[in-house]
């Protein structure tokens, strides 16, 4: 059974996809069917997984196993459709059918009644079916098909109440974000493919250590980072997620949350052969990852909006996976972007539950007190915002804190403080929410506030058992078996240090004792110190005007440019074939007046004729003769 | 004596004329009969030649003939083609038929 | 002597035009069952065609031959490799599709149709004559029905039908002019070299010519080839002419009648004339980054739907050139590729666009608005076509664009990574026009429109299978065409395959 999983790992993908063409094809028509039909694909796919993944961690940490089959071929370029099942990507099989399974539960409930419930199931397929195939690849040119195609689900789903404007433009938004930085990523793998011949991860993991020209690797792991900055919506590139939030809420918690904008950590951890060759890359990948961290966490504290304080946690939290991954930690890094998968869909789902159960609200202050109404989502959501905090022994805790050992052990200093200091902004924004949300004065919200239904809190319940217990799997308890398995030659794997446990502890609760002290007994009123920052306050508010600093850019220099390139198309290619065509006529306008119609002015042109006619054949005589 | 060459010289001096009463008379009838002048200048040419040059053969003269056949059908033709205008144009002044132009 | 495939397939539209034209004209009905009939014959002999090809054994294949004017070397003479098939399929893919998308026509249908299935079989002889003469031929019996078809049943928008018709037309002759020059001049030379008059392809591609004149021919044909493919800075006629023709043939003329300047340019440029190639390679490359960038750019300043996607297939056109200028394997592979995916997705996007107007009498991107709950099949249809556009893998069109770039960046490294820029431009201009054409709030004056269903579904159906078939098994369509540019390459020798920087 065991083996049977592991050699039809394929079918893991696969199952999802039949489900999509199911729906897409024949089932459209009946909603309830349909969601069936992808519930159930999902459910065996978990199954599978489970299975995949047990087999896996019974072997030695090094087997893997590898299968493809041929896709595109020619001499000098071949793209196979392969797996690669080694415990990095069970762990992201789990992790992603997992999470899709409950998410695709959670939803019968939350998109009860939707018109387009169908192909919101073959969206969610489909989707499942290219995050599978992304996390199974054993290459580059399949990992950038699935790459593509998770972000066109994204794309689908961001836009799925495509009645809206503001869903349409986040959509657009995101898949431009997105394109942006596949640019780079796609440059990258075509330099991979140029100097190496190849883009196979095992070939190119064995060629790479001979490699020694930093010169051309340098660009090749710079421009393969354009990929995770775009995807998993790092600083420049993070501006598209934000507005994600438009799509239903199960979506936010299952793509923009939980697995496709970690795609670009898996991404790095897989080709961190590549990047851990070249310091400077690694440096790169770590600033950007810290600055995302904490950039993103300073806005989340200004947010009103409680899926977009989520959303900006999620930003911040990707950083932190970025960082770890930058300063050599990989497994830390894996080992959050796995804990971080299961807390933050629990509180995207939890947040859902409290916008079902507020009647499409979602902005924190009209709410206040809903907890006595809605104590399941209330509670879940409280140990996620723990998780999240990072709150022993919870498994946020476990993960958060390998990555500032990992950020000390390395040297990076810097690093380490701005993530202590992300760890209580974190505290703090998550437990400002709670606090406003669940327990604040306003009482405006309380009274229409209701539970969701059991299809909707048993998801919550069962994430918030995993978002406890996921932790272990890498604490001294169960003697850091995750790290065993989910390493990679080069990377980082230090002792604990109780000085830093304590102190990132320490960090947390002060973020969670201050926002107690704000928010709850406002021992210093909200209004008050927004007064005192304005200027701060609007800046965050704000999102320190990154979108208007695009859309200026974006109008003025693309469209701009585009306007201007099209008066020279009109004007100047156009006018020059126009003019080509306006200077025949007039020539022949002119010469036409030259047909008078007199038959002896045709006579004289012909006598004219045969004169030059003689005169030159004469003139050939004569030259002849001398 | 009178050589090739007078005959030459008189057969271009008509050939002359021909063409400048064609281009110049504003009469269609005139221009009919320039027409002729020049082929009859030709036909002088053709004897002529046949005279001084090739004395041995007729091909000249036969030619000539030839020219004369010709010219008498394109005369009738001619004339013809000038009465049927007149008839409904009343004219037979080159100027006035213009219809073709531009 | 065996059944003559090509020839049936060929002649098939021929004979159904003849059919029309003697029924009644009243008779609209039969005319159209007779155009449908006949084309879905040709596609279902191409498609034979295409499976029956013998990949293993390469080179010209189901070749017939019947001598014609023997003091010039010209003969009759048919044949398929790897390179044609794909461009004879999609001729016939759309051919058939085109019918149906103009199934509400009502007026002078007997001409229409007839002509149609002219232009039809026009496009498909110059993909399978193996002879110059007859490729010219065929070329030339595209132009007359191309031009009396937007004449006759054009719109007028931005430029007046007539005009659209007009550019079109001598923008077709011009570059056919210098095209006759050079075959001449080449038909001239080869005669020079070897005595014995030919117009066999084969024949005039085995010769060695001098550089000067291969260089010189070769400027003509990329010249003449180059305005059929709507290289920048001779692409002027394509928005203009796509926007002014009825939809068939902005379906036709799109999809294939422009593939045949790349086809052209590689069966008869590269393959005869290997050395001017080499030497004029970088200028088309410069050109095609023209295409690619500033097409692009331009896309996103239009507000008619007709010509956001002239504008984008003069764009896409710039990734076919760079790969034929890129000279090898890889990229002309690739370049074959994007030809054939190109064609199936413009033809597409042709039909959906071509029945909304039908509907709406609208083309403008600003009148709509939230059509995707009217008319969800329309909105599909737009869908796969659009995303076909910007390169989304399962689309056969990034099977195309991938291993175009892969070839390209082998060869010019600074024009590829320019080029791959379109990417993102492809992304912005088509995602927002789609945008505001399906998405947002349901507009009540659209309620009336209806959405796809009969016939108006067989153009939907037949390219989008296409289009996903070729995108999710790539191989079928690649190994053929590889079969076939494999044989160029070994024939030009020299050019460079994969493997180092």
């Amino acid at each position: 059974m065991l083996e049977f999983s592991l050699h039809n790992a394929w079918l893991i993908p696969l199952l999802p996809l039949l489900a999509f063409a199911l729906i897409g094809l024949a089932m459209h028509r009946w909603p309830s069917v349909s969601a069936m039909i992808s519930i159930l694909s999902i459910g065996i796919s978990m199954l599978l997984s489970a299975l995949v993944a047990v087999l896996v961690f019974s072997l030695s940490p090094g087997e893997i196993y590898e299968a493809s089959v041929r896709w595109l071929s020619m001499p000098g370029l071949q793209v196979n459709m392969g797996m690669l099942v080694d415990p990095l990507a069970a762990v992201m099989l789990v992790v992603v059918t997992g999470v899709a399974f409950l998410v695709q539960v959670y939803s019968l409930g939350y998109m009860k009644g939707d018109p387009g419930i169908a192909s919101y199931f073959g969206y969610q397929s489909l989707f499942a079916a290219s995050m599978l195939g992304l996390v199974l690849a054993n290459n580059f040119g399949q990992i950038f098909v699935f790459w593509e195609l998770v972000g066109v689900c994204s794309y689908f789903l961001i836009g799925f109440w495509f009645g809206k404007y503001s869903a349409r433009d986040a959509a657009i938004k995101a898949f431009v974000t997105n394109r942006v930085g596949d640019f780079g990523f796609l440059l990258g793998i075509l330099f991979l493919q140029i100097v190496f011949g190849t883009l196979n991860f095992q070939e190119l993991s064995a060629a790479i250590p001979g490699y020694t020209n930093a010169a051309v690797l340098l660009p090749i792991a710079v421009l393969l980072f354009f990929g995770p900055v775009g995807k998993s919506a790092q600083f420049p590139l993070h501006v598209w997620l934000p507005d994600a939030m438009e799509g239903p809420t199960p979506v936010s918690a299952l793509i923009h949350a939980a697995t496709m904008v970690a795609a670009g950590v898996y991404l790095v951890a897989r080709a961190f052969f590549i990047f851990n060759a070249i310091p400077q890359a690694m440096t790169l990948i770590a600033i950007v990852g810290g600055l995302t961290a904490l950039f993103a966490a300073s806005i989340a504290i200004a947010q009103n909006d409680i899926k977009r304080i989520l959303a900006y946690s999620t930003l911040s939290q990707l950083g932190y996976m970025m960082m770890a991954l930058g300063v050599g930690a990989m497994t830390a890094g894996v080992f959050h972007l796995m804990t971080h998968a299961f807390f933050k869909s629990l509180l995207f789902l939890g947040a859902g539950s409290v916008i079902i159960g507020m009647h499409e609200e979602q902005d924190i202050w009209k709410m206040g007190n809903i907890a006595p109404k809605m104590p399941v989502t209330t509670w879940t959501f409280i140990i996620g915002a723990l998780a999240l905090a990072g709150i022993p022994p919870l498994s946020g805790f476990w993960s958060k804190d390998e990555i500032l050992l990992g950020a000390y052990a390395s040297g990076h200093t810097g690093l380490y403080i701005l993530g202590v200091l992300v760890a209580f902004l974190t505290a703090f924004y998550m437990f400002r929410l709670v606090f406003v949300a669940f327990f604040g004065k306003n009482t405006a919200g309380r009274d229409k506030a209701h539970e969701s239904p059991a299809v909707m809190t048993i998801p919550l319940l069962v994430l918030a058992v995993a978002a406890v217990l996921a932790g272990l799997v890498n604490s001294p308890l169960m003697h850091h078996v995750f790290g065993h398995f989910i390493n990679a030659p080069g990377a980082i794997q230090p002792h604990p240090n109780t000085a830093i446990i304590v102190f990132s502890t320490l960090a947390a609760l002060s973020g969670i004792l201050l926002a107690w002290l704000i928010y709850q007994r406002e021992v210093i009123k909200a209004e008050v110190i927004k007064e005192k920052f304005s200027m701060a306050y609007k800046v965050l508010y704000n999102k320190y005007y990154i979108d208007e600093i695009y859309g200026w850019l974006g109008v003025r220099l693309v469209d701009g440019a585009a306007r201007v390139l099209f008066w020279f198309d009109i004007h100047v290619i156009n006018g020059f074939v126009n003019l080509t065509a306006w200077f025949t006529g007039k020539s022949g306008e002119t010469l036409r007046y030259t047909e008078d119609g007199q038959v002896q002015t045709y006579a004289i042109y012909m006598f004219a004729g045969v004169v030059i006619v003689l005169i030159t054949a004469l003139c050939g005589v004569f030259t002849a003769l001398a | 004596m009178i050589g090739l060459s007078h005959y030459l010289i008189f057969s271009t001096v008509l050939f002359g004329i021909g063409i400048f009463g064609m281009l110049s008379r504003r009469n269609a009838i005139a221009v009919l009969m320039s027409v002729e002048l020049m082929l009859n200048a030709v036909n002088v040419n053709f004897v002529a030649i046949n005279r001084f040059v090739t004395s041995g053969q007729a091909a000249g003269q036969l030619f000539s003939i030839f020219v004369i056949v010709v010219a008498a059908a394109e005369v009738s033709v001619g004339l013809a083609l000038i009465i049927s205008i007149y008839r409904h144009r009343k004219s037979v002044d080159l100027n006035n038929f213009d219809l073709l132009k531009w | 002597m065996e059944f003559p495939v090509l020839s049936t397939t060929l002649f098939v539209p021929v004979i159904g035009a003849i059919l029309i034209m003697a029924l009644p004209a009243k008779k609209t009905g039969a005319i159209k069952n007779i155009a449908a009939v006949s084309t879905l014959a040709s596609l279902v002999l191409s498609l034979l065609v295409f499976i029956a090809y013998d990949r293993q054994q390469g080179s010209m294949q189901f070749t017939e031959m019947i001598p014609w004017v023997q003091d010039l070397g010209v003969n009759y003479a048919l044949g398929v490799d790897g390179i044609s098939i794909p461009l004879v399929l999609l001729t016939n893919l759309i051919g058939f599709s085109a019918v149906f998308a103009s199934w509400k026509i009502e007026e002078r249908v007997r001409e229409f149709f007839s002509l149609l299935l002219l232009l039809i079989t026009g496009v498909m002889g110059t993909f399978i004559a193996t002879d110059l003469f007859i490729f010219f031929l065929f070329y030339e019996v595209v132009v007359i029905p191309i031009y009396l078809l937007v004449i006759m049943f054009g719109s007028s928008k931005r430029v007046t039908k007539e005009y659209a018709g007009m550019k079109l037309t001598i923008y077709l002759l011009i570059g056919s002019a210098f095209l006759l020059t050079g075959l001449i001049a080449l038909f001239v030379k080869a005669r020079a070299i070897t005595g014995v008059p030919s117009m066999d392809l084969v024949h005039l591609a085995s010769l060695d010519y001098p550089l000067t004149f291969e260089i010189m021919v070769f400027a003509f044909m990329a010249f003449g080839f180059g305005t059929l493919l709507s290289m920048f800075p001779f692409h002027a006629w394509s928005p203009d002419g796509y926007a002014g023709a009825p939809t068939a043939v902005s379906m036709i003329h799109a999809g294939v009648l422009k593939k045949i300047g790349g086809y052209g340019l590689i069966r008869i440029g590269l393959l005869v004339l290997p050395g001017g190639a080499r030497i004029i390679a970088p200028v088309i490359a410069v050109l095609a980054l023209g295409n690619v960038v500033y097409a692009a750019y331009i896309c996103l300043s239009q507000k008619d739907l007709k010509y956001i996607v002239g504008y984008s297939s003069v764009s896409h056109m710039g990734y076919v050139l760079i790969g034929i200028a890129a000279l090898n394997l890889i990229s002309i592979n690739g370049a074959i590729m994007m030809m054939f995916a190109h064609g199936v997705m413009a033809a597409l996007f042709f039909a959906m666009i071509g029945n909304l107007y039908e509907k709406s009498h609208t083309r403008n991107v600003d009148d709509f608005g939230g059509l995707a709950h009217q008319m969800p099949r329309l909105a599909a249809g737009f869908m796969i076509a659009g995303l076909a556009s910007l390169g989304l893998p399962g689309m056969v069109n990034f099977i195309g664009e991938f291993t175009i770039f892969v070839g390209a960046f082998s060869t010019y490294k600074v024009f590829t990574i320019i080029a791959v820029t379109g990417i993102v431009l492809t992304a912005v201009y088509i995602l927002r026009a789609l945008g505001y054409v399906l998405f947002g709030p349901r507009k009540p004056e659209w309620d009336h429109l209806q959405d796809l269903k009969g016939p108006e579904m067989v153009p939907l159906m037949v390219l989008g299978t296409a289009i996903l078939l070729g995108g999710i098994f790539p191989f079928t369509i690649m190994d053929l065409i590889n079969s076939g540019v494999g044989e160029i390459i070994a024939q030009i020798g020299t050019l460079y395959v994969g493997g180092v920087l």
